[in-house]
């Protein structure tokens, strides 16, 4: 089967984010770039699915020339292909809003599968880990008319459809989509392995295929970013050793856990 | 853990292993009113220390190094957070064989068990190491890991059960406040704390801090990469922390070290990754800590390769788990950087200190602190070592770049730095220039090594090469042959590095006194060669001081130890402005000229008197060279007839021209500093500040007690006076290499210093006090056809005709004591320059 993963190159940031002096952006000297959580745990789910029945996992973002480091680690730990989107305005750093960035990606989608068929699935993180809007998946699969379900902690394929579930209050949704389908995946789904060291290296040299793409960056503007307050948190010490078991059985009492 | 005091004795920033040390040193030598703070949780708050490999390889070719890390594996073992697994450092080059013989000479200087191991030796011992890309293994039983953390955390405790300390974590230090260059108080984000000391402990934070204070500790931030792999089932399998020996592989600059059931790898292979204090990040806006940054794959690619290579059974499958560019400290030489800040008073400097050195350094501190000196000499770590070019982050970063790969390099003894040349030179640098001087650096100015205008002596005199390329390396047999020209006729030598300060006003002579272990009485016009001590009674220093009025002394210090010594001068100046110090380093150009023929050439040079009863031995006068006034010295440190020539620096041209052309109807050569420094210095026995004289050794057992002491009170005079009481327990002696064809290969072979000398039967040598006996200078002595060694000798054996051996390479040689005690093996009598 053919998997595509879309991806989101982020900032890791730590407990506090440090703004830009404009509060237009994040300060990202000291910071490393990730892959969305949500997005590491969807490429992680199609290498174990192609594992286990056989083709190939291809991971497309949508970004600047230094996205090549999150696809790259895809392939690092089993993705097989990798297509950057980007072009002069994205390399220069500037977003594409959720409308621009699933009307690339969905361009992009139809010349691939043009020129090698159809992708069974299209997996997405849930939502991004910075801009958080909930919408480039669903946007994707109504662009290219397929099933989509969002929220997915599991997923089996069987005779040509996808099952896949979510968790609701008092247990899991489950549903079935013919292929080719969309699934936003969430965290949670399973552990994402880490690369090895001949994974690595064989990511340094694979080949990153770039699409030109005249996306505009659509017509949702960041005017400012803030830090929300810091929750400062207040430690009581209960005691130490023994004597401080009473203190734990009045607190887990009060807590009602007890 | 408490509310932040407002006054302390001490307040010591930093709780990483440093300032852990130091505050339970402190603690144990009766310090009380500790304050520790830190702006992070405990007992990781953040720094170097929080993220260390935490892993202890003794060996080191320095001997201050290897004593503080030898210091604190001591005490790591006493805590009990010492795990010894044992390390093998692997070569890949042939070249790294010569050094791990070099190693092996050095281990035994030292006194750490070492032994070479074959390829199949290591795989005995690693399993899973492809035995085909190494050559062979340096092993040492003694490498440990030990658990930084919990070390600290001991230190803390044992301070707190004394009741001498207040841990402060999570306050951020905002100013650093001095009053008349005196530290006074620490302001942090809960308040100020008065106070009478600071000790900067903050490791990569360190600069930061002390600039607070006005005050500099040149250290930079650097990257070092390093990742932790597994899980690997064969490390899984031995249910320890640490099975196996720790792996330096050291021709690709990496280490790969056992954490459980993964692999650290770590490396000094990439390129040099350089921080400011200011930009590290907050604790807070860190992803893991402010010192794990996030890792830069590319930089660290090769060295996945390498590691592949050397373990591909392991390391094929098992993922990278974690991967930091992780901070750690670098100084412009690799050294620590602790004592006393040159520039405030009570404010002092216990950076750029790493795990392995980590109690030593706290020890040392802390001794430092209540004595007035620590055990262990600590000339090298000394943060008052560099001269101000030295001190800011230009020079730091040069040199940091330059010599960060070199962590696991093999460096030549003599090796010279690259970066920040031709910062510092003689106003004659272009007539130096033209002669061809090879330019060794000697406390940032160039200064002539040999002249390779001089080509034409090496045939003249006979001399011959070095055929070993190590043995060759920053070396000219052009210095041999400069050096019987001397002899010969008369050479003139740039001295512009000397350190010259003038100390005048009505105090001077008392001042002088009372540092100096020479009387300083002698009548204007005459000098005096005295040490300084430290208050145990050990070298501080040694220098010359000319009384050129009746309250006007002239001192005159190597260019190696300027800075120590102006700093050791500077604090100890009476407070009352009756003395006057002013450093004339800049305004005065030396030039040495000496040989049989110099008088005859110094009087074509001036109408005045300079036989020896117009200007006997050791005494000085200024003359004019025709029109410019120069002041002439009579001493000499190559043991020939001459001067050293004091001349104003804008005059120095003029007078260096002078004397070269006089000098070729002399037969003049120009000289380079392999003369003046070695093969001058060797033949006539004198002492090197930093070689033979440290603080390990007393005047005593260096030969230089004279036969009674003044009656004035001077530093370390106590321990000066038992020490001649108790006797030398190891006398310098200078030895002769009877034989320096080697054994394994038939080649001369030409030690370069710090070799281990050993019995016949090639055992180690240590004298009743636990010292062992190692050369402390090496160098060439052509006027006596031999190589000569200086070195410590216990006293039952240091007696003229002992013969003995030196290890050099790991290969004995043997050789003879030529001269115990201070006698000159070239002319015994000082015939030649007191004439």
């Amino acid at each position: 089967m053919r998997i595509l993963v879309c991806v989101k190159r982020v900032p890791a940031p730590g407990a506090r984010i440090v703004l830009t002096e404009d509060s237009l952006g994040i300060d990202t000297r000291n910071l490393g770039f990730t892959t969305s959580p949500h997005e590491e745990c969807a490429v992680e789910a199609a290498i174990q699915l192609v594992e286990e029945h056989g083709g190939d996992v291809t991971v497309l973002t949508l970004g600047g020339t230094d996205a090549d480091e999150q696809l790259r680690y895809a392939i690092s730990v089993g993705a097989h292909k990798a297509v950057l989107i980007t072009n002069d305005d994205l390399a220069a750093g500037r977003d594409a809003d959720a409308v621009a960035t699933a009307k690339a990606l969905s361009a992009a989608i139809r010349d691939l599968e043009s020129a090698d068929g159809i992708f069974d699935l299209l997996l997405f993180g849930n939502e991004s880990a910075d801009s958080g809007g909930f919408q480039v998946g669903i946007r994707v699969a109504r662009a290219l008319d397929r099933p989509i379900v969002n929220g997915i902690k599991g997923i089996e394929i069987a005779d040509g459809n996808a099952t896949a579930r979510r968790e609701c209050n008092d247990g899991y949704e489950v549903y079935q989509l013919a292929m080719p389908a969309v699934l936003g995946v969430k965290e949670g789904i399973n552990l994402p392995r880490y690369a090895t060291l001949p994974g690595r290296l064989r990511s340094k040299k694979a080949e990153v295929t770039h699409l030109d793409s005249a996306t505009e960056s659509g017509r949702v503007t960041t005017t400012s970013l803030a830090t929300p307050l810091e929750q400062t948190v207040n430690t009581v010490m209960l005691g130490e050793g023994a004597g401080a078991a009473a203190a734990v059985v009045d607190m887990l009492v009060e807590m009602g856990l007890a | 853990m408490s509310d932040q005091p407002t006054t302390a004795k001490v307040v010591v920033i930093g709780a990483g292993i440093v300032g852990n040390s130091v505050v339970g040193h402190l603690a144990e030598l009766g310090w009380r009113n500790i304050v520790q703070i830190d702006k992070g949780p405990l007992p990781n708050p953040g720094g170097s220390t929080g993220h260390a490999s935490n892993f202890i390889f003794p060996v080191d070719h320095n001997k201050e190094m290897c004593l503080l890390t030898a210091d604190s594996q001591r005490q790591y073992i006493e805590m009990g957070v010492n795990t010894t697994c044992g390390g093998i450092e692997v070569a890949r080059k042939p070249e790294r064989l010569e050094e791990f013989r070099r190693r092996m000479t050095s281990s035994t200087s030292w006194g750490i068990d070492s032994r070479l191991l074959t390829p199949e030796e290591v795989k005995e011992m690693v399993p899973f190491i492809n035995d085909e890309v190494i050559l062979g293994g340096f092993y040492t039983p003694s490498v440990s890991c030990v658990d930084s953390l919990r070390a600290g955390t001991i230190f803390r405790e044992r301070a707190m059960a004394l009741d001498a300390l207040t841990v402060v974590p999570n306050v951020e230090v905002e100013a650093v406040e001095t009053e008349q260059g005196k530290v006074v108080a620490v302001v942090t984000d809960q308040g100020r704390i008065d106070c009478e000391y600071v000790v900067i402990a903050c490791g990569v934070w360190s600069p930061r801090i002390a600039a607070m204070a006005g005050a500099t500790i040149p250290l930079t931030p650097a990257v070092h990469q390093m990742i932790d792999v597994g899980p690997i089932a064969e490390l899984e399998a031995t249910g320890n922390e640490i099975g196996f020996p720790i792996v330096r592989d050291m021709d690709t600059f990496c280490y790969e070290r056992q954490s459980g059931g993964s692999m650290e790898v770590g490396s000094y292979a990439h390129r040099p990754i350089f921080m400011k204090a200011d930009e590290i990040p907050s604790i807070k806006a860190s992803r893991l800590s402010p010192t794990e940054l996030p890792f830069t794959a590319e930089d660290f690619d090769q060295q996945l390769e390498e590691a592949l290579e050397l373990m591909p059974s392991i390391l094929e499958t098992a993922e990278m788990k974690y991967a930091i560019n992780g901070l750690l400290s670098l100084t412009p030489d690799g050294f620590p950087l602790l004592g006393e800040t040159v520039e405030v008073k009570n404010l002092w400097s216990a950076a750029a200190v790493w795990i392995k050195e980590g109690p030593g350094a706290g020890r040392m501190i802390a001794e430092w602190m209540t004595h007035g000196a620590p055990e262990i000499d600590p000339h090298q770590s000394d943060i008052a070592r560099f001269y101000k070019y030295a001190r800011n982050d230009h020079h730091v970063r040069e040199r940091c770049a330059e010599h960060f790969n070199k962590t696991y390099g093999i460096v030549h003894p003599r090796e010279q730095w690259e970066s920040e040349r031709n910062i510092r030179t003689a106003p004659y640098h272009a007539r130096t220039e033209a002669l061809g001087a090879v330019y060794f650096q000697a406390g940032g100015w160039e200064r002539p090594h040999w002249y390779e205008s001089n080509a034409h002596l090496v045939e003249h005199y006979g001399v011959e090469a070095r055929e070993h390329e190590w043995d060759a390396r920053w070396w000219s047999p052009i210095q041999n042959a400069e050096h019987l020209a001397m002899r010969e006729h008369v050479g003139m030598i740039d001295l512009a590095p000397f350190v010259v300060f003038d100390i005048t006003g009505p105090g001077a002579f008392d001042y002088l006194q009372y540092l100096t272990v020479n009387s300083v009485n002698v009548a204007v016009g005459r000098s005096v060669y005295t040490p300084l001590l430290d208050v145990n009674g050990g070298f501080r220093s040694d220098l010359t001081i000319m009384r050129l009025g009746e309250q006007e002394f002239r001192v005159v210090t190597g260019a190696f130890d300027g800075p120590r010594d102006a700093f050791w001068f500077r604090k100890h100046l009476p407070t009352d402005g009756s003395v006057v110090f002013t450093d004339k380093t800049s305004a005065f150009c030396t030039i040495g000229v000496w040989g049989p023929k110099a008088r005859a050439l110094v009087e074509t040079l001036t109408n005045d008197d300079v036989s020896h009863e117009g200007l006997p031995y050791g005494s000085t006068k200024e003359v004019l060279f025709d029109s410019i006034d120069v002041r002439l010295f009579r001493i000499s440190y190559v043991g020939e007839l001459g001067f050293e020539i004091y001349v104003p620096m804008e005059h120095a041209q003029a007078v260096w021209d002078k004397i070269y052309s006089a000098g070729q109807a002399f037969n003049i050569v120009p000289v380079g500093a392999g003369v003046y420094g070695t093969t001058g210095r060797i033949e006539k026995g004198y002492r090197l500040m930093g070689a033979e004289l440290e603080g390990e050794y007393s005047p005593v057992e260096a030969g230089l007690a004279r036969p009674k002491v003044k009656a004035a009170d001077f530093i370390g005079k106590e321990a000066y006076l038992k020490a001649r009481e108790a006797g030398p327990a190891a006398v310098l002696c200078t030895l002769t290499v009877e034989d320096n064809v080697s054994p394994r290969d038939g080649i001369k072979r030409y030690m370069t210093g710090s070799e281990p000398i050993l019995t016949l039967e090639g055992q180690r040598i240590v004298d009743n006090r636990g010292r062992s006996s190692y050369v402390t200078t090496a160098g060439a002595g052509p006027s006596v056809g031999k190589y000569l060694l200086m070195a410590y000798l216990p006293i039952e054996i240091a007696i003229v005709g002992t013969e003995l051996r030196v290890m050099y390479m790991n290969e004995l040689y043997p050789v003879k004591v030529a001269v115990a005690g201070s006698t000159p093996l070239f002319d015994p009598a000082d015939e030649r320059m007191k004439v």
